[in-house]
C-alpha cells in the first residue's frame, strides 16, 4: 500500500522534542516529590507543567498544520519567519515596564525603607536582582532575541533556521526568565551578580542557549548574500561569547539533586576574578557588542544611508571584542586580587576607549547627508541619542577604570549612575528605537500610531535619565568624598551613618528620574500596541513588482 | 592582496568567523585568570583561617539568600581612610574557603569584613529584626522572620561534603559531627561544645539569639557575623613576606 505524496508525518524535531518534554515533564514530577525544600519543589512543580503545555504545544500545532512545511521561498522572494520574532518583541515591552517598575521600588526603599515591609519576598536584597535580571536579561534579552532573528533573517535574504527550533529558543528564554526572576523572590541565589540562578536554571539556560547559536549559525550558513552583514559578527559574537561566560563563571555543585542550594566551584579570589571577567563581558557582549549589532542595522535602514565606513566597522568589531576580555579586574582594584590583574585590567579598560568611540563615530557618522532627518524622526533620535549615551559612558567607564579614579568612585552610587547612564541611554533608547522600528515591519504596518507619542517618550525618557544620573554623580562623589575627609585634628570626620544620611535627597530625586523613565515606556507601550491594532495595514505590492531589497 | 580583501575570508565564511571569535575572547580570560591558580603569592600564608563551622556557614547561606552582598562589601581597601575605619585591609587568604566569595561591589551601608565582636550579639540581634530601633537614619531592610525561622539541621552534612568537594578542606571528623556541631555552638549548655571548640579553633559557641531552644536563623547569621573577619591574628602577621 503505497501513501500519497502529501502524507502528513511528524519531523524527527516533532516526535523527538515530544518525547523529551514527556520524559522531563516526568522527570520534574518526580523533583517536585522528593524537592528538599518549597523553592525546589516549586520550580520542579513549573517545569512539570511548563513540559506538559510544550509537549500539548507541539501536538496541537501538528495536526493543525499542513502536510508540509512551511517553504523557504514562495515566488523567488525568502519566506521568513516572524512569530517568533513577534512573541519575543511583545514579551521585551512586558518585562521592560515590569523590570523598569521594579527598579522604581527598589530606588524608592532606598529613600524610604519602610517600604521594605520587613517581609522576606519584598526586601532590597532579593528584589534588586529581580530588577537587574528584569531589565537586562529579560527586557534586553528579548530585543537581543527578537532583532537577531529579524536582521539575520533579512540581510541573509533566508528563512529562519529549524522548524521548531526558533520557538523553542524564544519560549525556553522566556521560561528560564521565569525561573530566575520567581527563584530570586524565594531567596534562590548563588549571589554572583548578574549570574544569581541557581544551578538547574543554569543547565536549562545552556540548553536554550545552544539551540539559539545554532539557529543563528545555520540561518547564516543557508545565506543567499556572499557577505556576512556586519550587524551579524556583532550578533554571533554575542551568542558565543556569553555562552563561555556563562560556562565559565558558573560550575556549581548542587547539595542535592532534589535541593536548590548549589556551592560554586570557585573559591575566594579565583572566584571574584572568574566573576568580575563574566560580569564585566555582560557588559561588554550582552549590553554591547549585541545592541552594537542593533545600531549597525536599524540605524542605516531607519536613515536610508550607508554605515559610515566599512574598514571602521572591520577595526571597531576585533579591536571591541579583544579589548574587551580583559577589562573585568576594574571591578576589583584595590582588592585582594593580585596587583599584576589588577593593572592589566586598567589598562585594557583605558584602551577600550578607542574602538568604542570608533563604534560611536561609525553609528553618527552613518546620518551624513541625512541629519535633517533628525527634526522629523523622533525614532531616529532616539537612535541616534542612545548612540551619544554609548559615547558618554564609555569615555565615563575607562575614566573610573583608573585606579586612583576609582579609589573614589568604587562602592559608591558613582557606579550606580554609570551603568545606568549606559543602561537607560544607551541599551534603553536603542532598544525602544528599534522596537519602534521593529512593529510596524513585524505587523505591516505603514507606521507608528503616533510619532508624536514617540516624541512625548523621548522627552520625558530623557529628562528622566538626566535627573537619574545627575543625582548618582552627586551622591556617589558626596560619599566617597566624606568616607575619606579628615578633620583638622586627622581623624575621620563623618561616621558612616552620617554619609548614608546625606543621600536622601539624591536617592528622592533618583526615583523620580526613573519614575519618568516608566512612564515613558508606558507611553511607548500604548503607541505599540494601538499601531498593532488601528494602525493602517501596508498593502503588499504583488511580488513581481516589487523591487530588490 | 590587501588587509581588507584578506579580512573577506571572515566575512564569507561563517564556521571561520566564529573560530576567529573564539580566539580573540579566549586570550584576555586566559592570561588574567589562569595564573592565580598556579601563582603561589596569589594567597597569602597566613595563620589561623578556617572553613565555616557548620552555624556559620549556614548563616553565610542566609547572607547569600537575603542579598546582603549588594549593599555590603567584605573587603577592606589598603587605603588610609579605610584601614582607620574599618581595620587592616583584607587578604585574600581570609576568603580562600568561600563558595562563593562575597566581596560586594557597593557600600549602601558600612563594610563587614571585620565586623565580628564588634558589637554585642543582642545589638546584631535587635538591629537585624529593626535596624531604625538602633540606628534612626539606616535604610536597611528589617529582618525579624529570622528569629521566628529554625534552620534546616538535617542536610547539615550534605553542606559540608559538598564544600569539601569543590577544594574546602572539611575533615572526616568534621563532616560526621556537622549537626552535633551546628546545635553545640548554639548553645554553651550542649555537652558537645568541648569538642566542637576542639574542632573548630577559635569558634565561639553562644546562644546567639537570647532565646531557647533549636538554633533560628537569626543564631546562624549573628554567628557568621561575629566571626567575620576574627580569624587571623594580625600582630602575628608579617606582611613583608607576603608582598606581591
Amino acid at each position: 500500500m503505497s501513501q500519497p505524496p502529501n502524507a502528513k508525518t511528524m519531523t524527527t524535531g516533532e516526535s523527538g522534542l515530544t518525547l523529551v518534554f514527556a520524559a522531563a515533564a516526568f522527570l520534574c514530577m518526580i523533583g517536585a516529590a522528593k524537592a528538599l525544600d518549597a523553592a525546589f519543589a516549586f520550580h520542579a512543580s513549573l517545569s512539570a507543567a511548563a513540559s506538559l503545555a510544550a509537549v500539548f504545544a507541539i501536538l496541537n500545532r501538528y495536526y493543525d498544520r499542513p502536510a508540509l512545511l512551511p517553504p523557504q521561498e514562495i515566488n523567488g522572494r525568502p519566506n521568513y519567519n516572524m512569530g517568533p520574532i513577534k512573541f519575543a518583541a511583545v514579551a521585551s515591552v512586558i518585562w521592560g515596564i515590569a523590570g523598569f517598575a521594579v527598579g522604581l521600588i527598589i530606588a524608592s526603599q532606598l529613600a524610604w525603607p519602610a517600604l521594605n515591609f520587613d517581609l522576606p519576598w519584598t526586601s532590597f536584597g532579593r528584589l534588586r536582582p529581580l530588577h537587574t535580571s528584569a531589565v537586562i536579561f529579560a527586557f534586553g534579552g528579548n530585543v537581543l532575541i527578537a532583532t537577531s532573528f529579524y536582521v539575520v533573517q533579512k540581510s541573509c535574504r533566508a528563512r529562519l533556521a529549524g522548524d521548531l527550533a526558533p520557538w523553542f529558543v524564544v519560549l525556553g528564554y522566556n521560561f528560564f526568565i521565569l525561573i530566575a526572576g520567581t527563584g530570586y523572590l524565594l531567596g534562590v541565589t548563588q549571589s554572583k551578580e548578574y549570574a544569581e540562578p541557581e544551578w538547574y536554571a543554569d543547565h536549562w539556560l545552556t540548553i536554550v542557549w545552544v539551540v539559539y547559536l545554532l539557529v543563528f549559525l545555520m540561518t547564516l550558513v543557508k545565506r543567499k548574500e556572499p557577505h556576512i552583514f556586519v550587524a551579524n559578527w556583532f550578533y554571533l559574537a554575542f551568542i558565543v561569547t556569553i555562552a563561555v561566560l556563562h560556562l565559565g563563571n558558573n560550575p556549581a555543585l548542587p547539595v542535592s539533586v532534589f535541593g536548590s542550594k548549589s556551592y560554586i566551584a570557585w573559591g575566594g579570589v579565583q572566584d571574584a576574578m572568574f566573576q568580575w571577567w563574566y560580569g564585566h563581558n555582560a557588559v561588554g557582549f550582552y549590553l554591547t557588542a549585541g545592541f552594537l549589532a542593533i545600531m549597525y542595522y536599524f540605524i542605516p535602514k531607519r536613515a536610508e544611508r550607508p554605515i559610515y565606513s566599512y574598514r571602521l566597522s572591520i577595526i571597531h568589531f576585533w579591536a571591541l571584542i579583544f579589548l574587551y576580555i580583559w577589562a573585568g579586574p576594574h571591578h576589583l582594584h584595590y582588592t585582594a586580587l593580585p596587583d599584576w590583574a589588577q593593572t592589566l585590567g586598567m589598562t585594557f579598560s583605558i584602551m577600550l576607549w578607542m574602538p568604542s568611540w570608533g563604534g560611536m563615530i561609525n553609528g553618527l557618522m552613518t546620518l551624513s547627508g541625512a541629519w535633517d532627518k533628525l527634526r522629523t524622526d523622533p525614532v531616529l533620535r532616539m537612535l541616534v541619542v542612545s548612540v551619544a549615551f554609548y559615547g558618554m559612558s564609555t569615555f565615563e567607564g575607562p575614566l573610573m577604570s583608573i585606579k586612583v579614579v576609582n579609589s573614589l568612585s568604587h562602592y559608591t552610587d558613582w557606579t550606580i549612575g554609570h551603568v545606568h547612564a549606559g543602561a537607560l541611554g544607551w541599551v534603553g533608547f536603542v532598544s525602544f528605537g528599534a522596537l519602534y522600528c521593529l512593529v510596524p515591519w513585524l505587523w505591516d504596518r505603514k507606521g507608528l500610531y503616533s510619532l508624536k507619542l514617540v516624541n512625548w517618550h523621548f522627552w520625558i525618557a530623557t529628562i528622566g535619565i538626566v535627573l537619574y544620573i545627575s543625582a548618582m554623580w552627586v551622591s556617589g562623589i558626596l560619599q566617597g568624598l566624606m568616607w575619606r575627609a579628615y578633620t583638622s585634628l586627622g581623624f575621620l570626620e563623618y561616621s558612616f551613618i552620617e554619609t548614608v544620611e546625606a543621600m536622601h535627597p539624591f536617592y528622592i530625586i533618583r526615583a523620580a528620574g526613573g519614575g519618568l523613565f516608566l512612564i515613558g515606556s508606558l507611553i511607548m507601550a500604548y503607541n505599540l500596541w494601538m499601531t498593532v491594532r488601528a494602525g493602517e495595514a501596508e498593502v503588499q505590492a504583488p511580488a513581481a513588482l516589487q523591487p530588490a531589497e | 592582496m590587501s588587509f581588507w580583501t584578506r579580512h573577506q575570508i571572515f566575512e564569507k565564511n561563517s564556521i571561520i568567523l566564529i573560530v576567529g571569535i573564539l580566539a580573540v575572547i579566549a586570550i584576555g580570560g586566559l592570561v588574567e585568570i589562569t595564573p592565580l591558580f598556579y601563582l603561589k603569592s596569589t594567597i597569602e600564608k597566613v595563620d589561623g583561617v578556617r572553613p565555616y563551622t557548620p552555624l556559620e556557614l549556614t548563616g553565610r547561606n542566609i547572607y547569600v539568600r537575603e542579598g546582603c552582598y549588594l549593599c555590603h562589601s567584605q573587603m577592606i581597601r589598603p587605603l588610609r581612610d579605610e584601614v582607620e575605619r574599618y581595620g587592616h585591609f583584607s587578604l585574600a587568604a581570609e576568603s580562600m574557603y568561600d563558595h562563593p566569595f562575597q566581596w560586594g561591589s557597593k557600600r549602601t551601608g558600612p563594610d563587614l569584613a571585620r565586623v565580628g565582636a564588634k558589637y554585642s550579639d543582642e545589638w546584631h540581634v535587635t538591629h537585624l529584626a529593626n535596624p531604625r530601633a538602633i540606628v534612626p537614619q539606616s535604610v536597611m531592610p528589617g529582618y525579624p522572620f529570622l528569629a521566628e525561622t529554625e534552620v534546616d539541621i538535617a542536610g547539615m552534612e550534605g553542606h559540608l561534603r559538598t564544600n569539601r568537594t569543590v577544594g574546602v578542606p572539611y575533615s572526616d571528623d568534621q563532616i560526621a559531627n556537622a549537626v552535633a556541631d551546628l546545635k553545640a555552638q548554639a548553645d554553651p549548655d550542649n555537652p558537645g561544645v568541648e569538642a566542637f571548640t576542639k574542632r573548630y579553633p577559635k569558634a565561639v559557641a553562644r546562644n546567639f539569639d537570647g532565646k531557647a531552644g533549636l538554633p533560628t536563623e537569626m543564631d546562624a547569621l549573628v554567628a557568621y557575623l561575629q566571626m567575620l573577619g576574627t580569624l587571623v591574628d594580625f600582630k602575628l602577621y608579617n606582611e613583608k613576606a607576603n608582598l606581591r
